[in-house]
């Protein structure tokens, strides 16, 4: 295997230290029993991480990487959209396994996760039709086209907002996750559509990439970026997990007792 | 058989609350027929109207069908009569299939006047034999009902149910409403290219893969909800 440039490698040295001096900097804080704000939880290092990688990425995606054969500097939104797109397929599946493994184990913090991966995963679904209408404009010449990829990605977006509206409007806990769990899978339905659209249909959209359909040194960039959003995903991921179990908390908890009013 | 012979039972039970009331049925009718004619206001012109037929029945269908499902699982909330239903010595699988079975009938009752008013109204071509058409219609209704039945037993259990069915219920039933109007199309308009074929594949599998999952989910549901 030929191992690529040094120049080409995701750190190069100069990222290399920086990165390392902010986790050796934190590692000596959580050793020290201060954690800075930055790092007050352990996911926060996911997210530390993902930053920086997603600096690097971008950086290299708008400055390194070379132009786009037939796209020019357009295609330069593919270091963003390609990435999202994975994402938001990993939040949706992860959303349909947490769901099944609640309906079987019954585990409380399975259906917050369920919200949890389905709420990021709408979030970044968002970002991906956003940002795959700015990618259409200049290189098929509309915002918006009535094909297979887009119309299945726009309906499984839906599907998952409708399963948080559904959850919003139920206030039993238990009734609420049975509920959520069973629309989740529902809904995965329309993410299965979507994910071989590109297949069952003649479509504008390309086919899903593959490091053998993608110029080498574009691989890499995608990578990176990939990896950043992977790691931010998984933070903001378990943040929304933890704001879940912190509402879930506060339902549960019994009333402050109130000052009695002298009658 | 004796599972075929419960799914039955609840089916007869559903169609007789529907004679019984036959302002449910007519209400759906209207409602299509209204809907039709509305439809028809809408579009650019009358020479359009026969390319859209295939579209108005289905269209219609849908439409329609959120109102049906919306009321077959409101009667049952209101009356506490879901309890009783649950508590039955049957697994609830065949409360399911008796339910989703008792909505397509509904929808089939539906779809056959609205086919026909839409043939008075929209002068559609009619290449393809009436088979073919109620065949499709068929897979159709059975398509919109499995899925529709288990998105409303868990619409109703929330608040503002009615306005919540169409948010769940329409993006998950956009295959069948594209697969059936482009297989209805082809029966209308001729099929030169030998294509319908697909189309009623595709809905063979959305119908196989909702009356066998949904009614896995609709146990969960119905039993801790």
């Amino acid at each position: 295997m030929d191992l690529p440039p040094l120049e080409a490698l995701p750190l190069t040295p100069g990222k290399a230290v920086a990165v390392l001096a902010i986790l050796v900097i934190a590692l000596l804080n959580v050793r020290a029993g201060r954690r800075p704000w930055y790092l007050a939880r352990w996911e926060d290092a996911f997210g530390l991480v993902g930053l920086c990688l997603l600096l690097d990425g971008q950086y290299m995606g708008l400055v390194d990487a070379p132009r786009e054969r037939m796209m020019g500097e357009v295609g330069r939104i593919l270091y963003v959209h390609v990435p999202s797109a994975w994402l938001t397929m990993v939040a949706f599946t992860l959303t349909c396994l947490f769901a099944i493994g609640f309906l079987v184990t019954g585990w409380r913090s399975l259906d917050l996760l369920v919200e949890s991966a389905a709420e990021v995963g709408v979030a970044l679904g968002i970002v991906l039709q956003l940002t795959g209408m700015l990618f259409a404009r200049p290189t098929w010449g509309v915002y918006w086209d009535w094909d297979p990829r887009l119309v299945s990605t726009a309906v499984m977006l839906l599907s998952f907002i409708g399963v948080l509206t559904l959850r919003s409007l139920l206030t039993d806990p238990d009734q609420r996750a049975n509920l959520t769990s069973a629309g989740a899978i529902l809904a995965t339905t329309s993410m299965i559509v979507t994910y071989f659209s590109v297949r069952w249909w003649r479509s504008l959209h390309q086919m899903q990439s593959s490091p053998d359909t993608v110029a080498s040194p574009m691989v890499l960039v995608l990578r990176i970026n990939a990896f950043a959003m992977l790691f931010l995903f998984t933070w903001l991921l378990v943040r929304r997990w933890r704001l879940a179990r912190a509402l879930a908390a506060r339902d549960e908890a019994p009333p402050l007792p109130s000052a009695e009013v002298p009658a | 058989m004796r599972g075929l012979r419960l799914v039955l039972a609840v089916v007869r039970k559903e169609l007789l609350l529907e004679w019984r009331d036959p302002s449910r049925l007519t209400g759906l009718l209207v409602f299509s027929a209204a809907l039709t004619l509305l439809l028809a206001f809408a579009m650019p012109g009358v020479h359009v109207l026969p390319d859209v037929a295939a579209g108005a029945i289905w269209l219609g269908l849908v439409l329609a069908s959120t109102r049906s499902l919306d009321q077959s699982f409101r009667t049952e909330v209101e009356n506490g009569a879901l309890e009783g239903l649950v508590l039955w010595p049957v697994p609830s699988l065949v409360i399911f299939h008796g339910k989703a079975l008792a909505n397509a009938i509904v929808l089939l009752l539906v779809a056959v006047p609205l086919t026909a008013l839409v043939f008075v109204l929209y002068h559609p071509r009619m290449h393809g034999s009436v088979v073919d058409l109620g065949v499709v219609l068929t897979l159709g209704c059975m398509a919109l009902a499995a899925p529709g039945t288990l998105v409303a037993a868990i619409a109703t259990q929330a608040r503002g149910s009615s306005a919540l069915l169409p948010v769940l219920f329409f993006p998950l039933v956009v295959p069948v409403v594209l697969a059936a109007t482009r297989a209805t199309t082809l029966v209308l308009e001729g099929d030169p290219m030998d294509q319908v074929g697909a189309w009623v594949k595709l809905l063979l599998v959305f119908d196989l893969a909702h009356w066998t999952l949904d009614g896995l989910l609709f146990s969960r549901i119905v039993d801790e909800g």
